[in-house]
């Protein structure tokens, strides 16, 4: 047992994939003691705000402010649409006398100095309509705004209901970051509940590492039992079993994971349920080979030996045949836990999850994400680092499957 | 047979065991009639395939028997029932020919000869005691107990692990024991002590040995009785010296023929 636990942990693919694992494992045990909000919250009024920290706009102001002298950077560029863009450009071609290869090789900022440098709107504009026209105007002024390095005033009313400068802000002001006590990172940004992606997936993974446990050993629990009986008991019950994993084989397990769930009222849905229905319908090949593998082992000598000491047939299947399959079984059980976690993915992309309001899971993250098109409006933080969770989950589990692999089966080790 | 004999100890009248059913049917044995006497070392001498093994695993009740009757001191044998089969295996037990998968590579040795210690009714003895009964039946076959203890089989040589299962049948005592081929395995000196060992275990407590082996000669050199097989039925039985040494049947003919002689030519044309 020391041994083999040794060999196991001396084969470098194992120790990458158990490390991967026990990474992630560990992050959802931790991260939710660090930190207690609850990760359902929803904190954003809309839809996917992008990673950063937010500040409250009210503590910058009545924070202690200091001057640096420094030149402020413009931020434009940022500001600036990517249709406004692309119009500016095409002025510029047309009316504004710069080449097409300076054009080409300018990056946003110097498409701002060339837009300063060269827009007028007196020039004769052949072949724009007038609200175009107006539009390059409008758009103009917005750069010149936004160029704009004059004070910002501050107006509060006063009893008589008019508007009186309070307090007036420079460029050359800032206020210290440490300052202000109001504001939050959000290191992956928010979905399109408002909800705290990295706290929400490291919910999502606890939820659905254990819908992948509860698959996978409901999977095995079922598969080894009936493998080692209708293996070791033979005869009519064999038959009997062979015709219902086969009947279990040919039926694609998905479309009836799809009826079984389908079938359940949405509020009744929970992970664990979720995860029972995957077990139950994914338990098909472990019994077919651990069948297989009893089959052959019910007639070595050691349990002819067995049974002339008397033995029970329940200590004869525990004792002398569980361990021989033992190794094979816990590699099959990492295979269920890792397909569980994918079943659960592929049955919540379809709507078919575990009802939403209550539990968060990596395949819901997702499917609401397509569902308010984060991947069109470039909201990649609220679907890839779900995908990147579910991805290392079953390459480590897949890792550490074929490290044992190697460790059991002699004849792979390189 | 004029000479006295013992008693009626495992008699078969028309055993047969056919595997699969229509074409794929396969007779393995085939009505064969047998006579075992008390005390009596049996021969069953075959080649690969003649049925031997499965004979023998008919005999031990491991498998069934598709037809015909077996009869066990006198009266037809009964073991349906997981009760009855435990009651028939405190009086007949087996020596298999590889020590190497006779053992649960997963427990410990002390674990084979304490089963042998329950079976005996010694289930409830204290440990001081048990000890004592394996250390005894170690050192019937030579080994100390001490240095086996909480050791795993494949700790153990060959030749150890088949002692060992000398040990096994020396603790229960059995009134029949099967030993199919148990020396097949192991090397030609370890392979006289183990028979020896079998033998003096014959006479200790009276037991009646039925012997499976494909090797003629060795046959010769233990049996009273021997058995010769082919494709499942016996075509030749007698006395060994009736039997090997003015062999009637071709086949025994045959098989005496193959025998390699240290001091001749070997005639490969029959084999």
């Amino acid at each position: 047992m020391k041994n083999t636990l040794r060999n196991i942990f001396h084969s470098p693919r194992f120790v990458v994939g158990f490390v991967i694992f026990m990474a992630i494992l560990l992050t959802t045990i931790i991260y939710p003691l660090v930190v207690t909000a609850n990760p359902l919250a929803m904190i954003g009024q809309g839809n996917f705000f992008k990673p950063g920290t937010y500040v409250s706009v009210k503590d910058t102001v009545t924070s202690k402010t200091y001057t640096l002298n420094i030149e402020a950077v413009s931020n434009i560029a940022d500001q600036l649409t990517d249709t406004n863009k692309e119009d500016m450009r095409t002025w510029l071609v047309k009316y504004g006398g710069v080449s097409q290869e300076d054009m080409d090789a300018a990056d946003d900022d110097e498409l701002v100095e060339l837009w300063l440098e060269n827009y007028d709107s007196s020039v004769t504009q052949s072949g724009l309509t007038s609200s175009t026209k107006k539009a390059y105007v409008r758009l103009n002024d917005t750069i010149l705004s936004l160029m704009d390095d004059s004070d910002v005033i501050i107006a509060s009313e006063n009893e008589d209901g008019e508007l009186e400068e309070s307090d007036s802000i420079s460029t050359k002001e800032y206020v210290n970051v440490s300052d202000v006590t109001n504001k939050k990172t959000f290191l992956l940004g928010t979905d399109n509940f408002g909800r705290d992606v990295l706290t929400e997936m490291v919910n999502a993974t606890a939820t659905s590492l254990r819908i992948g446990l509860i698959a996978g050993l409901v999977a095995t629990l079922i598969g080894l039992s009936l493998g080692l009986l209708s293996g070791y008991v033979g005869g009519t019950f064999d038959n009997i079993i062979v015709f219902i994993t086969n009947l279990f084989t040919v039926i694609p397990s998905f479309v009836l994971l799809i009826l079984i769930t389908y079938s359940v009222n949405q509020s009744a849905r929970g992970a664990t349920l979720i995860a029972v229905v995957i077990g139950l319908t994914s338990w098909t090949w472990t019994c077919r080979s651990v069948r297989s593998q009893v089959i052959s082992l019910r007639n070595r000598d050691h349990v002819n030996l067995s049974k002339l000491s008397g033995h029970s047939m329940f200590r004869i299947v525990v004792t002398d045949i569980l361990p021989y399959v033992a190794s094979y079984v816990v590699m099959a059980l990492i295979l269920q836990i890792s397909s569980g976690i994918l079943s659960e993915a592929q049955l919540s992309m379809l709507g078919l999850g575990p009802s939403t309001s209550t539990t968060a899971t990596l395949g819901l993250m997702m499917n609401w994400a397509t569902a308010y098109s984060a991947h069109l409006n470039g909201s990649w933080w609220a679907y890839f680092p779900v995908v990147l969770t579910i991805t290392l989950i079953s390459f480590s589990l897949n890792l550490m499957n074929t490290g044992l692999d190697q460790v059991f089966n002699p004849q792979l080790r390189d | 047979m004029s000479e006295k004999r013992g008693k009626e100890c495992l008699r078969g009248k028309g055993v047969t065991k056919i595997f699969g059913v229509g074409d794929k049917k396969t007779v393995a044995v085939d009505h064969v009639d047998f006579d075992f006497r008390e005390g009596e070392i049996i021969s069953i001498v075959g080649e690969s395939g003649s049925g031997k093994t499965t004979l023998s695993k008919m005999l031990l009740g491991l498998i069934s028997v598709t037809e015909g009757e077996v009869y066990f001191q006198g009266e037809p044998r009964d073991i349906k029932g997981s009760k009855k089969k435990k009651e028939y295996w405190k009086n007949i037990q087996a020596i298999f020919q590889d020590p190497f998968s006779s053992y649960n590579m997963f427990n410990k040795i002390d674990s084979v000869l304490l089963d042998c210690i329950n079976m005996r009714g010694g289930k409830h003895l204290p440990y001081k005691e048990k000890f004592e009964m394996m250390s005894e039946a170690c050192h019937f076959v030579n080994l100390e107990f001490k240095e086996l203890t909480n050791k795993y089989p494949f700790e153990l040589s060959g030749g150890q692990m088949q002692r060992l299962m000398i040990a096994r049948i020396f603790l229960l005592k059995p009134k029949i024991l099967l030993a199919d081929e148990p020396t097949s395995m192991i090397d030609a000196c370890s392979r006289s002590t183990i028979l020896d060992m079998l033998l003096k275990l014959r006479d200790e407590i009276n037991m009646t040995v039925i012997f499976i082996t494909h090797d003629i000669g060795l046959a010769y050199y233990i049996s009273d009785e021997v058995y010769i097989m082919e494709h499942g039925k016996f075509v030749e039985y007698g006395t060994a010296e009736d039997c090997i040494i003015h062999p009637q049947a071709a086949y025994t003919k045959r098989l005496i023929s193959d025998v390699p002689k240290i001091y001749e030519e070997w005639d490969l044309s029959t084999v």
